[in-house]
């Protein structure tokens, strides 16, 4: 039963799960959210509790990782941290793919006008920094989550809209798009139907990359106080917080940039491997030959 | 050439303008009266309204907009709402540190990533290649601020070889101290930014490492490291001029959260500051200036290469 189940599985599944790095990606981004889950019921000390006398104790027990300048357990945080960081990858995600579809749909299904000033305006704004978008939003309507969130979301659909478009296009003269035009499909369905499933793939790894760029513009936003706000439990604050006491403690600083640098690497895996699990036409030589160059942001 | 430095130039110009109207646009979107900000709560209606004919708040956006624009050419970026000083003098001044700053970043990232790329790809399946690879995938993904943190617990806190933060107050009058207080960003800097460029001299060694013209070369009597480094690192070369407009933004935006982290008076600092005090007419004219040159040196490496690249000569 197991086995034929296993065997139902989707080719690109058991592709990405075949290489250890797409292993890796699947296992870290895993990891990420069901801590996410289980802070939410269980964290082994109130993040937010404070315990003076017991400050800056280091890695044991019970506080694994130690403790911060007022007697916070670091690991408590981190776990509670993590919630922060999947709420902005997943809303960065969100804005990103909304922005993204919308895009590439408009630069791919309209009139040729429309389309050709669509690319042009694609190809100005892949040029602009995400951290700049960012400030720009921060200067108007201060620091939030949501500046992290928009920032990432408007940055990244560009890039989105750049690698879906030709590909909607490339979907869009192929014989079943045009079987199903034929048979009656009106282009609201047919995009549904046809063509987003057939676009899905180059998509969903622009995805994952993008959300790694969520989590370390998280990080650095909330570093320079335009992120998080600082009663809420994240790496990027977290991090703020303790750089301030990084010639006395450096230890503690660590931790929080292990759990950005370990997340962010799990997502860029994970995208690298669904590339190359959902390209049928990529050959493995061809596959070390593309590699994706990430934006810094933070 | 000419026709596409021609098409090339549009899309700049055309993109210097989508920026200075978003940047301008966005900024207006101010909830509430930035008069009213400015005099505080305290102000007459009276007081706001001269503040307001003072910046020219009280105009239509256009004539705003083509006012600003206007003081561009004539090399005013507008006043600060905070202290009254031009914005473009104290940016000038500032250029100082995050120039030096930048270009030093982009030596370092260099110097890691040509020769540790190329060495990664052309020792792929030993050990050693691997380990590379792996190092700067992991590299890659770690925050620059961090980066940063790290090093200097090692090289300011630990060894004591370097300044953990600031710049001198004399400025570049003493050309040793200010390097060395630049040093550390940079390789900050330079180090993550040359983990991602890396990557990419990997592959596209690797991908020439394919090419007939190698094994060509390799049939012709010379070994592979020499058929590569003969024929094979020109191609290299070539690709990663293709990714320097982006290495040059990425650099731009790590000296923004740099800056901060080593107390640095450079212009990324200076953004984040007028940022958090929401001094809308300097945040302004940073961005634009921030934003036209990642957009210049997008267009230069685009002209550079498509001007020493034969196969894209012949194309046009």
């Amino acid at each position: 039963m197991s086995a034929r189940r296993a065997d139902r599985r989707p080719g690109w599944c058991r592709r990405l799960w075949a290489t250890p790095t797409g292993r890796f990606g699947v296992i870290v981004v895993a990891l990420v959210l069901l801590t996410a889950a289980v802070s939410l019921v269980w964290t082994p000390f109130d993040p937010q509790r404070t315990d003076v006398p017991n400050r800056w104790a280091g890695p044991g027990w019970p506080n694994v990782l130690g403790t911060d300048a007022t007697g916070r357990d670091i690991a408590s945080l981190l776990m509670a941290g993590a919630r922060t960081t999947v709420v902005v990858a997943v809303g960065a995600g969100l804005v990103a793919t909304l922005l993204g579809l919308a895009l590439a749909a408009l630069g791919a299904l309209t009139t040729r006008f429309v389309r050709e000033a669509v690319a042009v305006l694609v190809d100005i704004l892949i040029a602009f920094p995400v951290l700049l978008i960012a400030m720009m939003i921060a200067a108007v309507w201060g620091g939030s989550l949501w500046v992290v969130i928009w920032s990432v979301g408007i940055g990244f659909g560009v890039n989105v809209a750049r690698v879906t478009r030709p590909e909607l296009r490339r979907v869009l003269h192929s014989d079943f798009v045009l079987a199903g035009r034929a048979s009656g499909l009106g282009t609201g369905r047919n995009l549904i139907v046809h063509l987003l499933p057939n676009v899905a793939p180059v998509f969903i790894v622009q995805l994952s990359w993008g959300m790694a760029v969520a989590v370390l513009a998280e990080a650095g936003l909330s570093y320079l106080g335009f992120g998080a706000p600082v009663t809420q439990p994240s790496w990027g604050v977290l991090l703020a917080q303790l750089q301030q006491y990084l010639t006395a403690h450096p230890l503690s600083v660590v931790w929080p940039g292990l759990a950005i640098a370990v997340t962010v690497l799990g997502l860029n895996l994970l995208g690298d491997g669904l590339r190359d699990a959902t390209d049928p036409t990529l050959s493995r030589r061809r596959g070390e030959a593309r590699v994706h160059v990430p934006e810094v942001v933070a | 050439m000419i026709r596409y430095a021609l098409a090339r130039l549009t899309l700049l110009v055309l993109g210097l303008f989508v920026a200075s109207v978003l940047i301008f646009v966005t900024l207006r979107l101010l909830p509430g009266d930035v008069a009213q900000m400015i005099g505080g709560t305290s102000a007459t209606p009276a007081q706001i309204a001269a503040i307001s004919e003072r910046l020219g708040l009280d105009r239509p956006w256009p004539v705003q907009y083509a006012e600003w624009i206007g003081g561009l050419f004539r090399g005013d970026l507008g006043r600060s709402l905070v202290t009254g000083t031009p914005v473009a003098d104290e940016l000038a001044r500032k250029a100082q540190v995050t120039f030096p700053l930048g270009a030093l970043s982009l030596l370092i990232a260099l110097l890691i990533s040509i020769p540790l790329g190329v060495l990664s790809a052309m020792r792929r399946g030993h050990a050693s290649g691997t380990a590379l690879g792996v190092g700067a995938q992991a590299l890659a993904a770690v925050p620059v601020v961090w980066a940063g943190m790290m090093l200097v617990v090692v090289f300011a806190v630990w060894l004591g070889w370097l300044p953990a933060q600031g710049f001198p107050r004399s400025g570049w009058s003493d050309p040793g101290t200010a390097l060395r207080a630049l040093l550390l960003p940079a390789i900050t800097i330079g180090v993550v930014e040359g983990a991602m460029l890396l990557r990419f001299v990997r592959s596209a060694t690797l991908q020439a490492v394919g090419q007939d013209y190698v094994r060509t070369a390799a049939a012709k009597g010379l070994t592979r490291t020499q058929a590569l480094l003969r024929h094979g690192l020109p191609n290299v070369g070539l690709s990663v001029i293709t990714v320097l407009g982006l290495q040059v933004a990425g650099i731009v935006v790590g000296a923004v959260v740099i800056e901060q982290l080593f107390a640095l008076p450079g212009i990324g600092r200076m953004l984040v500051a007028d940022v958090g005090a929401r001094d809308l007419p300097k945040v302004q004219g940073e961005l634009l200036v921030l934003t036209a040159f990642v957009l210049v040196i997008g267009f230069v490496v685009d002209l550079v290469h498509r001007a020493i690249d034969p196969r894209q000569r012949e194309a046009a």
